[in-house]
Protein backbone atom coordinates (compact mmCIF):
# COMPACT_ATOMS: atom_id res chain seq x y z
CA UNK A 1 0.00 0.00 0.00
CA UNK A 2 1.42 3.39 -1.02
CA UNK A 3 1.67 6.50 1.13
CA UNK A 4 -1.25 8.10 -0.72
CA UNK A 5 -3.49 5.08 -0.07
CA UNK A 6 -2.53 5.08 3.61
CA UNK A 7 -3.19 8.81 3.88
CA UNK A 8 -6.53 8.63 2.08
CA UNK A 9 -7.53 5.60 4.17
CA UNK A 10 -6.66 7.52 7.32
CA UNK A 11 -8.62 10.57 6.18
CA UNK A 12 -11.57 8.40 5.22
CA UNK A 13 -11.53 6.69 8.58
CA UNK A 14 -11.68 10.11 10.24
CA UNK A 15 -14.35 11.64 8.03
CA UNK A 16 -16.28 8.41 7.63
CA UNK A 17 -16.45 8.37 3.82
CA UNK A 18 -15.45 5.41 1.72
CA UNK A 19 -15.96 4.21 -1.81
CA UNK A 20 -16.98 0.59 -1.86
CA UNK A 21 -18.15 -1.93 -4.45
CA UNK A 22 -21.49 -3.36 -3.39
CA UNK A 23 -23.03 -6.30 -5.24
CA UNK A 24 -26.68 -7.27 -5.29
CA UNK A 25 -26.99 -11.06 -5.27
CA UNK A 26 -29.82 -13.53 -5.22
CA UNK A 27 -31.78 -16.06 -7.22
CA UNK A 28 -33.44 -15.11 -10.53
CA UNK A 29 -36.55 -12.91 -10.20
CA UNK A 30 -35.84 -11.85 -6.62
CA UNK A 31 -35.93 -8.23 -7.83
CA UNK A 32 -32.21 -7.46 -8.00
CA UNK A 33 -32.40 -5.06 -10.94
CA UNK A 34 -35.52 -3.43 -9.50
CA UNK A 35 -33.55 -2.78 -6.31
CA UNK A 36 -30.50 -1.54 -8.24
CA UNK A 37 -32.78 0.82 -10.19
CA UNK A 38 -34.44 2.02 -6.98
CA UNK A 39 -31.08 2.81 -5.34
CA UNK A 40 -29.70 4.47 -8.50
CA UNK A 41 -32.89 6.51 -9.00
CA UNK A 42 -33.03 7.62 -5.36
CA UNK A 43 -29.43 8.86 -5.31
CA UNK A 44 -28.30 9.38 -8.90
CA UNK A 45 -31.52 9.89 -10.89
CA UNK A 46 -30.84 7.10 -13.40
CA UNK A 47 -31.58 3.41 -13.75
CA UNK A 48 -29.13 0.50 -13.97
CA UNK A 49 -30.97 -1.92 -16.24
CA UNK A 50 -34.20 -3.25 -17.71
CA UNK A 51 -36.50 -5.48 -15.68
CA UNK A 52 -38.74 -8.28 -16.91
CA UNK A 53 -40.99 -11.04 -15.61
CA UNK A 54 -39.01 -13.56 -17.64
CA UNK A 55 -36.31 -15.11 -15.45
CA UNK A 56 -32.68 -14.30 -16.25
CA UNK A 57 -33.41 -10.88 -17.76
CA UNK A 58 -30.05 -9.71 -16.37
CA UNK A 59 -27.43 -11.92 -17.98
CA UNK A 60 -24.40 -9.66 -17.63
CA UNK A 61 -23.05 -7.64 -14.74
CA UNK A 62 -24.49 -4.12 -14.76
CA UNK A 63 -22.74 -1.33 -12.89
CA UNK A 64 -23.51 2.16 -11.75
CA UNK A 65 -20.47 3.87 -10.27
CA UNK A 66 -20.15 6.58 -7.66
CA UNK A 67 -23.60 6.60 -6.12
CA UNK A 68 -23.47 8.69 -2.96
CA UNK A 69 -25.84 7.61 -0.19
CA UNK A 70 -26.32 10.08 2.64
CA UNK A 71 -27.87 10.06 6.07
CA UNK A 72 -27.33 13.30 7.97
CA UNK A 73 -23.59 13.93 8.06
CA UNK A 74 -22.71 10.35 7.16
CA UNK A 75 -22.24 9.38 3.55
CA UNK A 76 -21.09 6.40 1.56
CA UNK A 77 -19.99 6.30 -2.05
CA UNK A 78 -20.80 3.01 -3.72
CA UNK A 79 -20.12 1.40 -7.05
CA UNK A 80 -23.32 -0.62 -7.39
CA UNK A 81 -23.03 -4.00 -9.09
CA UNK A 82 -26.24 -5.65 -10.27
CA UNK A 83 -25.55 -9.33 -10.87
CA UNK A 84 -27.31 -12.04 -12.91
CA UNK A 85 -29.44 -14.40 -10.82
CA UNK A 86 -27.62 -17.46 -9.53
CA UNK A 87 -29.19 -20.82 -10.36
CA UNK A 88 -28.14 -24.46 -10.34
CA UNK A 89 -30.19 -25.27 -13.43
CA UNK A 90 -31.21 -23.38 -16.56
CA UNK A 91 -33.64 -25.16 -18.86
CA UNK A 92 -34.39 -23.33 -22.08
CA UNK A 93 -37.85 -24.99 -22.15
CA UNK A 94 -38.83 -22.80 -19.19
CA UNK A 95 -38.47 -19.67 -21.34
CA UNK A 96 -40.85 -21.01 -23.99
CA UNK A 97 -43.71 -20.52 -21.51
CA UNK A 98 -43.09 -16.77 -21.77
CA UNK A 99 -43.61 -16.76 -25.52
CA UNK A 100 -39.98 -16.91 -26.61
CA UNK A 101 -39.14 -18.86 -29.74
CA UNK A 102 -37.00 -22.00 -29.43
CA UNK A 103 -34.01 -20.09 -30.78
CA UNK A 104 -34.52 -17.13 -28.45
CA UNK A 105 -34.95 -19.46 -25.49
CA UNK A 106 -31.73 -21.35 -26.23
CA UNK A 107 -29.82 -18.09 -26.66
CA UNK A 108 -31.21 -16.77 -23.40
CA UNK A 109 -30.29 -20.00 -21.60
CA UNK A 110 -26.74 -19.90 -22.94
CA UNK A 111 -26.29 -16.27 -21.89
CA UNK A 112 -27.84 -17.01 -18.50
CA UNK A 113 -25.30 -19.77 -17.80
CA UNK A 114 -22.49 -17.32 -18.59
CA UNK A 115 -24.15 -14.79 -16.32
CA UNK A 116 -24.20 -17.21 -13.38
CA UNK A 117 -20.47 -17.86 -13.81
CA UNK A 118 -19.74 -14.14 -14.03
CA UNK A 119 -21.81 -13.41 -10.91
CA UNK A 120 -19.94 -16.05 -8.87
CA UNK A 121 -16.55 -14.77 -10.05
CA UNK A 122 -17.50 -11.22 -9.07
CA UNK A 123 -17.75 -12.25 -5.42
CA UNK A 124 -13.97 -11.83 -5.29
CA UNK A 125 -14.14 -8.17 -6.37
CA UNK A 126 -16.61 -6.81 -3.86
CA UNK A 127 -16.50 -4.99 -0.54
CA UNK A 128 -20.03 -5.86 0.48
CA UNK A 129 -23.22 -7.54 -0.67
CA UNK A 130 -26.96 -7.08 -0.46
CA UNK A 131 -28.34 -10.61 -0.56
CA UNK A 132 -31.82 -10.22 -1.95
CA UNK A 133 -34.43 -12.86 -1.21
CA UNK A 134 -38.05 -13.06 -2.28
CA UNK A 135 -40.05 -12.89 0.94
CA UNK A 136 -42.98 -14.74 -0.67
CA UNK A 137 -40.82 -17.82 -1.17
CA UNK A 138 -39.10 -20.43 0.99
CA UNK A 139 -35.76 -18.93 2.08
CA UNK A 140 -34.01 -22.29 2.54
CA UNK A 141 -33.11 -22.72 -1.10
CA UNK A 142 -29.69 -24.04 -2.04
CA UNK A 143 -28.90 -20.85 -3.96
CA UNK A 144 -29.54 -18.70 -0.87
CA UNK A 145 -27.53 -21.08 1.32
CA UNK A 146 -24.63 -21.26 -1.13
CA UNK A 147 -24.41 -17.49 -1.54
CA UNK A 148 -24.68 -16.94 2.20
CA UNK A 149 -22.02 -19.54 2.92
CA UNK A 150 -19.66 -17.90 0.43
CA UNK A 151 -20.20 -14.45 1.93
CA UNK A 152 -19.44 -15.85 5.38
CA UNK A 153 -16.36 -17.71 4.13
CA UNK A 154 -15.04 -14.54 2.46
CA UNK A 155 -15.97 -12.47 5.53
CA UNK A 156 -17.77 -10.01 3.27
CA UNK A 157 -20.12 -7.68 5.11
CA UNK A 158 -23.67 -8.25 3.92
CA UNK A 159 -27.29 -7.42 4.52
CA UNK A 160 -30.17 -9.73 3.71
CA UNK A 161 -33.02 -7.79 2.11
CA UNK A 162 -36.39 -9.53 2.21
CA UNK A 163 -37.99 -8.16 -0.95
CA UNK A 164 -41.59 -8.03 -2.22
CA UNK A 165 -43.19 -7.30 1.16
CA UNK A 166 -45.94 -5.50 -0.74
CA UNK A 167 -47.21 -8.82 -2.11
CA UNK A 168 -49.77 -11.14 -0.54
CA UNK A 169 -48.06 -14.16 0.92
CA UNK A 170 -44.96 -12.25 1.90
CA UNK A 171 -43.53 -13.47 5.20
CA UNK A 172 -40.38 -11.49 6.06
CA UNK A 173 -40.60 -12.89 9.61
CA UNK A 174 -39.85 -16.36 8.17
CA UNK A 175 -36.67 -14.98 6.64
CA UNK A 176 -35.67 -13.36 9.91
CA UNK A 177 -36.15 -16.60 11.81
CA UNK A 178 -34.34 -18.56 9.07
CA UNK A 179 -31.20 -16.43 9.41
CA UNK A 180 -31.21 -15.23 13.02
CA UNK A 181 -27.48 -14.40 13.03
CA UNK A 182 -27.83 -11.90 10.19
CA UNK A 183 -29.43 -8.54 9.65
CA UNK A 184 -32.63 -8.86 7.61
CA UNK A 185 -34.32 -5.72 6.24
CA UNK A 186 -37.85 -6.18 4.86
CA UNK A 187 -38.35 -4.02 1.74
CA UNK A 188 -40.32 -3.52 -1.41
CA UNK A 189 -37.85 -2.35 -4.03
CA UNK A 190 -40.72 -1.84 -6.48
CA UNK A 191 -42.74 0.46 -4.21
CA UNK A 192 -39.85 1.91 -2.23
CA UNK A 193 -41.10 0.58 1.12
CA UNK A 194 -38.49 0.65 3.93
CA UNK A 195 -35.73 1.87 1.63
CA UNK A 196 -34.72 4.30 4.40
CA UNK A 197 -34.08 1.28 6.64
CA UNK A 198 -31.98 -0.35 3.95
CA UNK A 199 -29.90 2.81 3.38
CA UNK A 200 -29.37 3.14 7.12
CA UNK A 201 -28.20 -0.47 7.27
CA UNK A 202 -25.91 0.03 4.26
CA UNK A 203 -24.27 3.06 5.84
CA UNK A 204 -23.80 1.21 9.08
CA UNK A 205 -22.55 -2.02 7.56
CA UNK A 206 -20.51 -0.96 4.55
CA UNK A 207 -18.71 2.08 6.00
CA UNK A 208 -16.89 -0.13 8.46
CA UNK A 209 -13.36 -1.02 7.48
CA UNK A 210 -13.02 -4.70 6.63
CA UNK A 211 -10.78 -6.76 8.88
CA UNK B 1 -37.55 -47.22 -14.84
CA UNK B 2 -34.65 -47.62 -12.48
CA UNK B 3 -33.01 -44.61 -10.86
CA UNK B 4 -29.71 -45.14 -9.14
CA UNK B 5 -28.89 -43.41 -5.90
CA UNK B 6 -25.26 -43.66 -4.85
CA UNK B 7 -24.27 -43.04 -1.26
CA UNK B 8 -20.71 -41.73 -1.44
CA UNK B 9 -18.57 -42.21 1.64
CA UNK B 10 -16.31 -39.56 3.10
CA UNK B 11 -13.30 -41.77 2.35
CA UNK B 12 -14.12 -41.94 -1.35
CA UNK B 13 -13.74 -38.16 -1.82
CA UNK B 14 -11.21 -37.39 0.91
CA UNK B 15 -8.08 -37.93 -1.13
CA UNK B 16 -9.26 -35.84 -4.09
CA UNK B 17 -8.52 -32.19 -4.80
CA UNK B 18 -11.52 -29.87 -5.03
CA UNK B 19 -11.42 -29.95 -8.84
CA UNK B 20 -11.18 -33.75 -8.92
CA UNK B 21 -13.99 -34.11 -6.43
CA UNK B 22 -16.33 -31.78 -8.32
CA UNK B 23 -15.45 -33.35 -11.67
CA UNK B 24 -16.29 -36.77 -10.21
CA UNK B 25 -19.63 -35.50 -8.91
CA UNK B 26 -20.54 -33.77 -12.16
CA UNK B 27 -19.53 -36.76 -14.26
CA UNK B 28 -21.75 -39.07 -12.20
CA UNK B 29 -24.66 -36.61 -12.24
CA UNK B 30 -24.39 -36.19 -16.01
CA UNK B 31 -24.71 -39.96 -16.29
CA UNK B 32 -28.04 -39.61 -14.47
CA UNK B 33 -26.89 -40.69 -11.02
CA UNK B 34 -28.12 -39.16 -7.81
CA UNK B 35 -25.42 -38.84 -5.19
CA UNK B 36 -25.72 -38.57 -1.45
CA UNK B 37 -22.43 -37.32 -0.06
CA UNK B 38 -21.71 -38.44 3.47
CA UNK B 39 -19.40 -35.46 3.93
CA UNK B 40 -21.12 -32.40 2.52
CA UNK B 41 -19.55 -29.75 0.33
CA UNK B 42 -18.18 -26.45 1.62
CA UNK B 43 -19.82 -23.24 0.44
CA UNK B 44 -16.88 -22.60 -1.92
CA UNK B 45 -17.18 -26.11 -3.34
CA UNK B 46 -20.90 -25.59 -3.89
CA UNK B 47 -20.25 -22.32 -5.76
CA UNK B 48 -17.52 -23.96 -7.84
CA UNK B 49 -19.84 -26.88 -8.62
CA UNK B 50 -22.48 -24.41 -9.85
CA UNK B 51 -19.85 -22.71 -12.04
CA UNK B 52 -18.69 -26.02 -13.50
CA UNK B 53 -22.30 -27.10 -14.03
CA UNK B 54 -23.12 -23.92 -15.94
CA UNK B 55 -20.28 -24.66 -18.36
CA UNK B 56 -21.86 -28.03 -19.13
CA UNK B 57 -25.49 -26.93 -19.54
CA UNK B 58 -26.88 -27.70 -22.99
CA UNK B 59 -30.10 -28.90 -24.63
CA UNK B 60 -29.83 -32.30 -22.95
CA UNK B 61 -28.43 -31.31 -19.57
CA UNK B 62 -30.27 -28.48 -17.78
CA UNK B 63 -28.11 -28.51 -14.68
CA UNK B 64 -28.23 -29.93 -11.19
CA UNK B 65 -30.45 -30.05 -8.18
CA UNK B 66 -28.41 -29.78 -5.00
CA UNK B 67 -29.51 -29.65 -1.41
CA UNK B 68 -27.60 -29.64 1.82
CA UNK B 69 -27.86 -28.83 5.48
CA UNK B 70 -25.24 -26.39 6.60
CA UNK B 71 -23.34 -27.12 9.80
CA UNK B 72 -25.09 -25.37 12.66
CA UNK B 73 -21.96 -24.96 14.71
CA UNK B 74 -18.39 -24.63 13.54
CA UNK B 75 -15.65 -26.31 15.50
CA UNK B 76 -12.36 -24.62 16.40
CA UNK B 77 -10.56 -25.68 13.21
CA UNK B 78 -13.44 -24.71 10.94
CA UNK B 79 -13.54 -21.28 12.52
CA UNK B 80 -9.77 -20.96 12.20
CA UNK B 81 -9.77 -21.82 8.51
CA UNK B 82 -13.10 -20.18 7.72
CA UNK B 83 -14.60 -23.37 6.29
CA UNK B 84 -18.27 -23.99 6.75
CA UNK B 85 -19.12 -27.45 5.50
CA UNK B 86 -22.53 -28.93 4.88
CA UNK B 87 -23.38 -31.94 7.05
CA UNK B 88 -24.63 -33.79 4.01
CA UNK B 89 -25.17 -32.94 0.37
CA UNK B 90 -27.50 -34.56 -2.10
CA UNK B 91 -26.93 -33.76 -5.76
CA UNK B 92 -28.49 -35.04 -8.94
CA UNK B 93 -29.58 -34.06 -12.44
CA UNK B 94 -32.21 -31.30 -12.40
CA UNK B 95 -34.60 -33.36 -14.54
CA UNK B 96 -34.53 -36.30 -12.11
CA UNK B 97 -34.20 -34.80 -8.63
CA UNK B 98 -36.74 -32.22 -7.49
CA UNK B 99 -36.84 -30.60 -4.10
CA UNK B 100 -40.40 -30.09 -2.98
CA UNK B 101 -39.78 -28.72 0.50
CA UNK B 102 -36.86 -27.69 2.62
CA UNK B 103 -36.33 -26.11 6.00
CA UNK B 104 -33.62 -26.23 8.64
CA UNK B 105 -34.35 -29.83 9.56
CA UNK B 106 -36.04 -31.47 6.60
CA UNK B 107 -35.37 -31.85 2.91
CA UNK B 108 -38.23 -33.41 0.97
CA UNK B 109 -37.32 -34.44 -2.54
CA UNK B 110 -38.80 -36.58 -5.25
CA UNK B 111 -36.97 -38.62 -7.83
CA UNK B 112 -38.55 -38.44 -11.26
CA UNK B 113 -37.81 -41.33 -13.55
CA UNK B 114 -38.75 -39.56 -16.79
CA UNK B 115 -39.16 -35.95 -17.89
Amino acid sequence: MGIFDKLSGWLLSIFGKRQVKIGIYGPPNAGKTTLANRIAMDWAGTIVGEVSEIPHETRKIQKKDRIVIKDGKASLTIDLVDTPGIATKIDHHDFLEYGLTEEEAKKRAKEATEGVIEAIKWLDNLDGVILLMDSTKNPFTQVNITILGNLEARELPFIIAANKIDLNGSTPATLKSAFPKHEVVPISALNGINMDLLYEAMLRKFRKKRK
Amino acid sequence: MEVKVNFVSEEKLNGLTMEEKLEFILKEVKKGQILVLERGLTAEEQAKLIEMTMKKVNDKFAGIEMESYMAEKQNFWQKLFGKSRARMTIVGPADKLKTIYKDKEIIKAVIVSER
